[in-house]
């Protein structure tokens, strides 16, 4: 299918589970659907540097909180459109993610991953300190109740955010299938035979890093109109890091369609965790899968199917 | 003037000196056996042509251009290919997907983008034809044998159009039989225009392909000419036969 088109199913897909909410005429489904598109993006994102190229970002939660307050900083700056935000959270992000590219091009496996977590931890003791933007103690953002476009905020923030999706998979599934798809997969394989068939590996992983960076940054950049009041602890909170881990790891690193399957799959099934045990459950779901997908299906969803439908062409 | 040009080439590994002040010249279309026994410095050799390594010392000059400084990628865009020790394929793609990423990295960036997905298509179909893959083309390389592995590697390697090709040891691991296939194969890429350097242990494989022989001794040449005078030199005899 080409791109287009897929755009096109893409942003049919998107207008069907929008006006299917609205339907159900339950603002919690707003909410608690939100959150698993938040994690889709999230997914996505991550998916193109940690399953494209097989470097795992643990700095997730760092690039989030990065585009929550850049919302914050500009809308005590000077107030614009969420759309406007979310453009400046995503080249903010960018620009972080194609620094901390360039610092870290010559680490690999583990030495990478904890760079990427230094990377967090920095970000966060900055903004701790960082009066302007709330510091420790956070930092309020007035919702406003209604839009002209769909009535309630949080179906604006919704469609907002399903936008973004749709942004993020159109990207990916795009990446997946051209030339960089095919030079990001060589980078996770073997970087080494990579560089000898002619692959620019290091400029490669610029251009990872960046666009990851950038969506997860976008992921971040309405969050503060959906909470109502950002703090630290939330915008860099663990959750984020984790699940954007673990999703596309339970739905397959290889392909868009695992961190879309694993995001729905374990974001439905936290929201339906919170809900009906308690919060606190959600990190205990998310290790308990991904330890069981580790062992029964190391390559995830995607990668299961893969090997039954090989399988059946031998 | 030599396709390939080395010149004083060294290189340590801590208090290890792997490469020693090495001279060797290769001319466009040879077929050169470089032997050597194991840490002599061989693979040390190649991957410091082809930048994988950097040398403290010495130059590398291909196709009349310095190559100090340039990255691997650079390298192979200018015609230098080479296949390794153990094969590398990238597992996740198809054989097919593994000959498409240097058509695309170099042989498309060279032609200014000007190929179109059928001329790649078409390539990658010669290709397989060429090294005896045709068939395989969907398969994943886990899917393969030994021989046809390395038969990927060489073809992923010549998938590059290269001027030059450094096959490091293509032929470990592999039977008699196999042994001849890759060497006929090997033999056949040249006569179509490859500079080949053949880094080999297979004694039977080296003679049957080498017009020139070069030997490594802890890191320095000891020999360099004709097989037949080089396998007969005492100096050779001594070091790698083990007279």
């Amino acid at each position: 299918m080409r791109n287009g088109l897929f755009f096109l199913l893409a942003v049919a897909v998107a207008i069907a589970v929008f006006f299917g909410a609205r339907m159900l005429n339950n603002d919690y489904v707003f909410f608690a659907g939100y959150t698993v598109l938040q994690f889709i993006l999230l997914a996505t994102a991550w998916n193109i540097l940690g399953g494209y190229t097989g470097y795992v970002n643990f700095g997730s939660a760092a690039f989030f909180a990065l585009g929550a307050y850049a919302t914050v900083f500009f809308y005590k700056l000077y107030p614009l459109p969420i759309p406007a935000l979310i453009v400046i959270a995503g080249i903010v992000s960018g620009i972080v993610g194609l620094g901390t590219g360039y610092l870290t091009l010559r680490l690999r496996g583990a030495f990478f991953a904890i760079a990427t977590l230094a990377l967090a931890v920095v970000l966060q003791t900055f903004v701790v300190n960082w009066d302007y933007v709330g510091g420790s103690r956070g930092a309020y953002i007035i919702r406003p109740t209604e839009n002209v476009l769909t009535g309630p905020y949080i179906q604006y923030l919704f469609l907002l955010m399903l936008a973004l999706v749709v942004l993020g998979l159109v990207c990916a599934r795009g990446i997946e299938r051209s030339q960089l798809g095919y030079g990001f997969a060589t980078i996770r394989d073997d970087e080494l035979a990579a560089e000898a068939c002619g692959v620019p590996t290091l400029r490669l992983k610029l251009v990872a890093t960046t666009l990851s960076g950038a969506l997860m940054g976008m992921a971040g950049a309405p969050f503060p109109y959906y909470i109502g009041y950002l703090q630290p602890s939330s915008a860099f909170g663990l959750e984020y890091a984790v699940n954007s881990i673990a999703m596309p790891m339970i739905g397959g690193t290889t392909s868009w369609v695992g961190p879309l399957i694993g995001a729905v799959l374990l974001g439905s099934l936290q929201q339906l965790a919170t809900v009906t045990i308690s919060s606190a459950v959600n990190l205990l779901i998310v290790g308990l899968l991904l330890v069981g997908f580790v062992i029964v299906a190391p390559n995830g969803i995607i990668g299961l199917v893969q090997e039954h439908l090989r399988g059946k062409r031998r | 003037m030599p396709l390939l040009e080395v010149t004083g080439l060294s290189k340590r590994f801590g208090g290890f000196v792997a490469l020693d002040g090495i001279d060797l010249a290769i001319n466009q279309g040879e077929r050169v056996g470089l032997i050597g026994p194991n840490g002599s410095g061989k693979s040390t050799l190649v991957n410091c042509i082809c930048g994988t390594l950097v040398n403290e010392a010495g130059t590398v000059r291909f196709d009349g251009e310095h190559m100090d400084g340039l990255l691997t990628h650079e390298r192979t865009h200018r015609g230098m290919a080479r296949s390794f020790q153990l094969p590398r394929p990238f597992v996740t793609l198809t054989v097919a997907d593994n000959l498409r990423v240097p058509l695309l990295y170099t042989v498309n960036a060279r032609r200014r983008h000007s190929l179109k997905p059928a001329d790649l298509d078409a390539r990658c179909g010669e290709l397989l034809a060429l090294v005896g893959l045709t068939g395989k083309a969907a398969k994943l390389p886990r899917d393969l044998t030994q021989v046809e592995m390395r038969k990927l590697e060489l073809a992923r390697a010549m998938a590059a159009e290269p001027k030059l090709l450094l096959a490091d040891e293509a032929m470990a691991g592999l039977s008699q039989s196999e042994v001849d296939d890759i060497v006929s194969l090997l033999i056949r890429l040249n006569e179509g225009g490859v500079t080949i350097v053949l880094i080999e242990h297979i004694m039977r494989a080296v003679m049957r392909f080498s017009q020139r022989l070069v030997v490594l001794v802890s890191g320095k040449k000891i020999a360099d000419g004709g097989p037949d005078s080089v396998i007969r030199d005492p100096e050779v005899e001594r070091a790698y036969i083990g007279q």
